[in-house]
Parts: structure tokens; C-alpha cells; sequence
């Protein structure tokens, strides 16, 4: 079952991929979207907008500059929750 | 030294959103100016201009939109009718100069409204891209392929006769083989208006070149596009040439800011001319900055005098700024396409909003009415602030 929030990125996602959501696994990673860095980085901004949270993410150093798993829809969905739920602790 | 012509041009402007349309519109005397429409509109006290009307984004992809400022929307549309009129054949090595005097100032403004009116702490991701003044010639170049010399040029309102005579300068000292030039502005918005506002320039109610009751310049907005190449190339590939570019004048006033000296822009008309091997007899046209200020049009007219002598009363010299506006950093671009229509068509461009002339400005400024008239040669003048003159001379193909 998908969250309400995995609902809401993986929607973000299908947009800027320009495929459908149905067709984005949860296990799914996020070099098999066919994402380019922009549009990862317009995906991430349509992120913070839509949760009202900011995302610690740099295209140009990902693997440093996160502190979360972005390889995987999965582990993007998850960061995102706990900046949700930081914001609101 | 190789002989350069123009083979295709592309437009966006308040009279058409294409090159037949606007040549119809400008042999029909029509104007573009209109009421002004966008958002805090009411907030200026200047609310007329040559807007785009019924601009259709949706001609781009939602990629191609989140990267392209309303200024660059036009530039591409305008590049991509201008290589269909040139044809195949091109080859990759074509460049591109695309003039702008102000952007993507749409882009600026929307950033800033996010961060400093709604209080967001954020902006969108692409603001830097698109907002950048090179942002037409490289997507241009990007879209079709086009990996010769890319870059912009900047001169305000000179901006456009900049970038086409360097690329025709290119062309001739064979540099390249072919370049798209041209300019792009989209100034239309709350700040871009707000900005012209304040030096008091803009009219309220019309724009009326050379004529005593004038009170300013009306704003106008677009693109035009136009593919140059040596014309023994064009001809190999069996390409129709619209006009020949055959010499090209800039030079600075090195006075005023904004005021015109008068000099620089008549010695800009005398380079052009010497480079095209013209005399001032053989000129039956010029298109006029024409800006509808008192100081620029008795500046201009007075400057043709001194270059033009006793000729100056056989020229055609008219202002189509009352058709599709001030273009700014585009106008030079849309008024090629005036000469295009003179030298091509055998129709001159009238002067709207002149009826009762300026004593000071008595040449034959082509009132209301186009005219027919079988011309050799043209100018078209741009006389930017900052004192920076650029004169195109034109030929018929």
C-alpha cells in the first residue's frame, strides 16, 4: 500500500518524468525514471512545495550532500516523511 | 570579401505572430498598440502597448516552457520560422547572435515577487536559466543543432542591429557560413513597465513619430529571426535571398546617457554606407529609430541631413514604432522586416499618428499611408541609450 505522501512525490515524480504514476515502483530507482538533473531538481522543488519542507538535496555532489537514501523512490518517500514529521515535532 | 544575404526570417510582434502577417500588417498601416494586459496592470500609469496578443504557449512542451522566459518563447518561435523559410542545408557550423536589452526581466520579477511580496523561501530551480541573456541563442542553437559562434549582445535598443551586423560582418570576413541574428524582448510586464515609467519617456496615449503633437514612445515586445549567409552559398543551394546585407555602421556617442548627440549617430549612417559601397543617392529608404521623443526624432532627422546633404529630400525616411511599438532590444529585428517589405515588395512602411508634422523633422516621413516605390537601397537605424549607434545598409536581393 502506498501513503498518502508516497502518493504526492511519486505523482511529482511521473510529472517531470513525463510517464505515468502507476508506473513508478516504490522499489523502483530513481536512475531508471529517466530523470535528467533538471528535471530531479524541479522534481525536489515541486517536493518542497507541495509538503512545505526543504529538502537537503545537491544534484551536483548526491551522494554527500543528502543524508538519505535517494538512489530509490522508496528511500526518497521515506526522507520526505521525516522532514514532515521533524517539521512537525 | 564574400557578399551576404538574408534567407529566411522568423517574427513575433504585436502586429502578427509571422513574417507574411506582419508585412501584411505593415503595408496596411495597422497597429499592434493596444491596451496593456497583465497582472498589476493597474497599478501603472502607463497602460498602452504593442503587447503579443493570444500568445499560445502551449506550442512548447511543459519542459521547454520551464525553461523558456516569455523572451526566449519568441526568439525560438521566430528562429524556427526563419530556418523553414531558408530551408535544409544550413549545415551545423551555422551560428547564432540573438540581441536583448533586458532578458528574462518576467523571470526576475516573478523570483522576486515569490521571495520579497509572498514572503516564500524559495524560488523555482530554472530561474537562473532562464532569466540568462543567452538563454534564445542557446536554446536555438540547442534545438537545431546549430554549433557555430553562439552568444548574446546587449545594447538597449540597439540591441538587434548589434547582433545582425556582427553576424554579417562574421559571414563576410568568413568567419562562418551562416548565422541566425536577431533580438527578442519581453519587457511587457508590471517591473519592465514600471522601469521605462520612471525616466518619463513613455506616452499615455499613442505613439506619433515626427509629429509636433507627440508625447513619447509606446513599449512593444517580440522577436525577429533572421538566417544570413554568403550569398554564393545561398545560391548553391538554390536558397531565394530577401535583401542583401551590405554594410553595417556602429559606433558610441561618448556624451549623454540617454541623451542622443547626433554625431555618433550620423557616423554610424556613414560607415554603413561606406562599407556597402553606397552613396547617399542610391538610398531611397530609411527606417527610422523613429522613437516618437521629441529629442530623439529632431536629433535623428537632423543627423540624416548632415549625412544625406541635398538627398536627404529625395529619401523615404519613416518610423514604424506606431505599428509594432518600441520593441526595444527586438526593434531593430522587426524593422528589417520594414525594409525587407520596401526593398523586396516595393512597399514602404508608413509613419501612423502623423499628421501634423513636426517643423523640425521635414523630411518625407511617409505619412498613414504606405507607399509603392521601386527601391535599391535601404538603412535601418538604432540609436540606443547609452549613446551606442548601430545603422544597417540594406540592398534588394
Amino acid at each position: 500500500m502506498r501513503g498518502k505522501t508516497a502518493e504526492t512525490v511519486i505523482a511529482i515524480l511521473a510529472a517531470q518524468a513525463l510517464i505515468d504514476p502507476s508506473d513508478i515502483r516504490l522499489d523502483a530507482s530513481m536512475d531508471s525514471l529517466g530523470l535528467d538533473s533538471l528535471g530531479l531538481v524541479e522534481a525536489i522543488f515541486a517536493i518542497e512545495e507541495a509538503f512545505d519542507i526543504s529538502v537537503p538535496f545537491n544534484p551536483a555532489d548526491p551522494a554527500e550532500s543528502t543524508g538519505f537514501d535517494s538512489a530509490t523512490v522508496a528511500g526518497l518517500v521515506a526522507a520526505v516523511e521525516d522532514l514532515i514529521a521533524q517539521k512537525a515535532g | 570579401m564574400r557578399r551576404v544575404v538574408i534567407t529566411g526570417a522568423g517574427t513575433v510582434n504585436a502586429l502578427a505572430q509571422d513574417v507574411p502577417g506582419t508585412l501584411q500588417a505593415m503595408a496596411q498601416g495597422r497597429s499592434g498598440i493596444g491596451p496593456l494586459a497583465f497582472r498589476d496592470v493597474e497599478r501603472l500609469a502607463i497602460r498602452i502597448g504593442a503587447q503579443v496578443q493570444g500568445w499560445d504557449e502551449t506550442r512548447f512542451s511543459p519542459r521547454e516552457l520551464a525553461l523558456y522566459d516569455r523572451f526566449t518563447q519568441f526568439a525560438v518561435a521566430a528562429a524556427d520560422e526563419a530556418l523553414a523559410m531558408a530551408g535544409p542545408g544550413l549545415g551545423p557550423a551555422t551560428g547564432v547572435i540573438i540581441g536583448s536589452a533586458a532578458g528574462g526581466i518576467a523571470t526576475w520579477e516573478d523570483s522576486y515577487r515569490a521571495v520579497f511580496q509572498e514572503g516564500k523561501s524559495r524560488v523555482p530551480p530554472l530561474v537562473v536559466p532562464r532569466l540568462m541573456m543567452n538563454a534564445p541563442a542557446s536554446h536555438i542553437s540547442m534545438r537545431h543543432g546549430l554549433r557555430g559562434p553562439a552568444f548574446a549582445v546587449s545594447s538597449a535598443c540597439a540591441s538587434s542591429n548589434h547582433a545582425i551586423g556582427l553576424a554579417f560582418r562574421m559571414i563576410r570576413d568568413g568567419q562562418a557560413q551562416a548565422m541566425l541574428a536577431g533580438g527578442a524582448e519581453a519587457m511587457l510586464c508590471f517591473g519592465g513597465v514600471k522601469a521605462w515609467e520612471g525616466l518619463r519617456v513613455l506616452s499615455p496615449d499613442g505613439c506619433r513619430p515626427f509629429d509636433a503633437r507627440r508625447n513619447g514612445m509606446v513599449m512593444g515586445e517580440g522577436a525577429a529571426v533572421f538566417v544570413l549567409e554568403a550569398a554564393e552559398a545561398a545560391a548553391a543551394r538554390g536558397a531565394v535571398a530577401l535583401a542583401e546585407v551590405a554594410g553595417f555602421g556602429m559606433t558610441a556617442d561618448a556624451g549623454d546617457i540617454v541623451v542622443p548627440s547626433g554625431q555618433g549617430a550620423a557616423e554610424a549612417m556613414e560607415q554603413a554606407l561606406a562599407e556597402a559601397g553606397l552613396t547617399p543617392q542610391e538610398v531611397g529608404y530609411i527606417n527610422a529609430h523613429g522613437t516618437g521623443t521629441q529629442v530623439n526624432d529632431r536629433t535623428e532627422v537632423a543627423a540624416i541631413k548632415q549625412v544625406f546633404g541635398p538627398s536627404a529630400s529625395h529619401l523615404m525616411v519613416s518610423s514604424t514604432k506606431a505599428m509594432h511599438g518600441h520593441a526595444i532590444g527586438a526593434t531593430g529585428a522587426i524593422e528589417l522586416l520594414a525594409c525587407i517589405l520596401a526593398l523586396r515588395d516595393g512597399i514602404v512602411p508608413p509613419t501612423l499618428g502623423l499628421s501634423h508634422p513636426d517643423p523640425a523633422c521635414d523630411l518625407d516621413h511617409v505619412p498613414n499611408e504606405s507607399r509603392r516605390a521601386h527601391l535599391d537601397a535601404a538603412l535601418s537605424n538604432a540609436f540606443a541609450f547609452g549613446g551606442l549607434n548601430a545603422v544597417l545598409a540594406l540592398r534588394r536581393a
